[in-house]
């Protein structure tokens, strides 16, 4: 059904990989992952550069929390991404998809070769994931406050059907304004999902403002501790932290992770600045965030 | 409440039918589940509760994480029947329709309960009679509408044993049967109920009855009325409706839904699209302001949807073009 197909040598470097991670030490996993973080995040300042179009900010933000769950917690398998008993992952701020292309690409789900065609004409890499075309998409986002009723969907099934599949989903801070994510959670704390793992990219930015000048959202680890969850708060760009993070619950119930991030993170001039949200780098910022990112 | 009496004899509320089938097929199919909003009576689920008790998950009145949770329940492999009554399950929730079902190809049975002014009484708020409006307008969703009970369990059945995208109008105002044994549920097809040479009545949902009436009542004047039941409005029998237009002289089209953009709008458009001198008239009944107080009889009536206006529709489109 998937427009795009395996990349078979990344694909079986990136399983490899994974196993080798499995089997190693917390220094080497992390010590990979920095590696990835940036080999993704020079992927995504290249294709928005490329495009002109994209949403730069929240991909940089997102980056580190993808490339954690890609490389060293989901049970995926690139060469089978409609494996029944895979991990499901379910980024619900779907304008972030450049993020998610270059963490798939990565991975082998297809070819790194694709990313160049983002949101060219016929791409099957449209402005946000869809599900049909891109191989490790789960549901097509992009409207915000989709992705969370989703995963409980996912994980109310894996429950009923007794498998040990976990069900990841990423939402920006700002997505939490929307009210069918409050609908979610408390169909999460009510159902006892503890294979569900919530995460929001807190980098407290939206579109037009900070989310605190906007429709605030503090103290989000206590409403979310009062809707049931199992609050973990962390930096969203430290690696161990993360890692960490994604340990499933300890409590049975569902874990919500707020991982404190920095809009634009690893590029100087984008970084924690309200105007990069989709503001594109020119041929010269791209040359210049790509030497940061060297 | 009133809109649940008096009914005719003979008739029957389509969600029974729908319980029933439902039930009977979870029995030997596990992936079968059920997701409602606080719905579990009106869903007529509570015997599906009662026998299948983790299979059934009520979000509470929370519509668009109702239709989220049941795309990732499909997304799981499973079989989702997700209930609630119409006006909330297609209104409410509309844009998870669009991309969590629709766009996404989840396959979920989106199952719009007590559509159309089934409600009666409680109001515009209440009824969902914009729905295939709404609806239509989204590519890879199936949209059926059993008009009976027999047909509600055929439609059930195809869906678990081909699973899609689907939006099914269970409908609660009684109905009388419709449909033989022998009629077939096939996707995208209108079942012919009587043939007929003069004019095409297309009748839908609780107007089939009223159409087959206004069929016994034309022949009386030597009028041969085709009858079909509309079953479908996504994938849409364009064949039956070019046959009707090349073969009779009129085409009536009656739905218990808002005229803009449903199904007469469908049949109209696909018959101005034939080259001329195919092209006969096409009459619409339907809705087009939101009702007043009444019964669910009450506001058939008071919008002309009965089998006498389906009839004198036809006599004029005969007349005069």
């Amino acid at each position: 059904m998937a427009l795009l197909h395996a990349d078979p040598d990344r694909a079986s470097a990136y399983l490899a990989l994974r196993s080798e991670l499995d089997s190693g030490t917390a220094e080497r996993r992390d010590a990979v992952l920095a590696d990835r973080a940036r080999e993704t995040r020079r992927a995504i300042v290249r294709t928005i550069g490329e495009a002109g179009q994209g949403h730069i900010g929240g991909d940089l933000s997102v980056t580190d929390i993808l490339t954690t769950l890609f490389t060293a917690v989901l049970k995926l398998d690139p060469t089978n991404p409609g494996w029944a008993g895979r991990d499901r992952f379910v980024l619900s701020k779907g304008h972030c998809a450049v993020a998610l292309y270059s963490t798939l690409a990565h991975c082998g789900f297809f070819s790194a070769d694709e990313l160049p065609t983002f949101m060219k004409p016929l791409s099957a890499l449209n402005g946000h994931p869809n599900r049909n075309k891109v191989p490790g998409v789960e549901t097509n986002t992009g409207p915000l406050g989709h992705g969370l009723p989703v995963a409980v969907g996912a994980a109310i099934a894996a429950r009923l059907t007794k498998s040990a599949t976990r069900v990841f989903v990423v939402l920006g801070d700002g997505e939490m304004q929307e009210g069918s994510n409050w609908e979610a959670m408390m169909s999460a704390a009510h159902y006892g999902l503890d294979n569900l793992t919530i995460i929001v990219d807190r980098n407290r930015l939206q579109q037009g403002a900070r989310t605190e000048d906007t429709n605030g959202l503090d103290p989000l680890d206590e409403k979310l501790e009062a809707f049931g969850l199992e609050v973990r708060m962390i930096d969203g760009h430290d690696y161990e932290a993360l890692f960490a993070a994604f340990a499933p619950s300890t409590t049975g119930r569902p874990v919500a992770v707020i991982a404190n991030t920095i809009k634009g993170k690893g590029v100087s001039f984008i970084e924690d600045r309200v105007e990069w949200h989709h503001k594109v780098p020119s041929a010269e910022q791209v040359e210049i965030a790509l030497k940061e990112l060297a | 409440m009133s809109t649940e009496a008096p009914a005719a004899p003979g008739t029957y509320d389509n969600r029974v039918a729908f319980a029933e089938e439902l039930i009977a097929l979870a029995r030997v199919d596990e992936r079968i589940v059920a997701v409602c909003n606080d719905s579990v009576g009106s869903s007529n689920l509570t015997a599906f509760r009662d026998e299948f008790p983790d299979r059934l998950i009520n979000v509470g009145i929370a519509e668009q994480n109702m239709v989220g949770v049941g795309a990732g329940l499909a997304n799981a492999g499973l079989i989702p029947f997700v209930c609630a009554a119409s006006p909330f399950l297609t209104g409410r929730s509309l844009e998870q329709v669009k991309a969590d079902v629709a766009y996404s190809q989840h396959n979920v049975i989106l199952c719009g309960m007590s559509p159309g002014m089934a409600y009666g009484e409680l109001g515009p708020t209440h009824h969902s009679v914009e729905d295939l409006s709404w609806l239509r307008a989204l590519p890879g969703l199936d949209i059926a509408m059993p008009a009976d009970r027999l047909q509600t369990r055929q439609a059930i059945r195809a869906l678990v044993a081909e699973p899609r995208p689907t939006f099914l109008r269970i409908g609660r105002h009684k109905v009388p049967d419709v449909t033989g044994e022998t009629t077939p549920w096939t996707r995208g097809v209108f079942p012919v109920l009587r043939e007929g040479t003069d004019v095409t009545l297309i009748g839908t949902g609780t107007l089939v009855s009223r159409a087959l009436a206004a069929a016994d009542a034309l022949a009386l004047d030597g009028i041969s009325a085709r009858v079909l039941n509309a079953s479908w409005i996504a994938p849409i029998d364009t064949a039956a409706i070019v046959a009707a237009a090349r073969e009779t002289s009129a085409i009536v089209v009656a739905e218990e839904a808002n005229l803009a953009g449903g199904l007469g709008a469908a049949v109209a458009s696909i018959v101005s699209q034939l080259e001329q001198g195919a092209r006969p008239p096409v009459r619409l009944m339907g809705l087009t302001e939101f009702a007043p107080t009444g019964s669910t009889d009450f506001l058939l009536d008071y919008f002309g949807l009965t089998a006498d206006e389906f009839a004198r529709h036809a006599r004029e489109a005969l007349a005069h073009g």
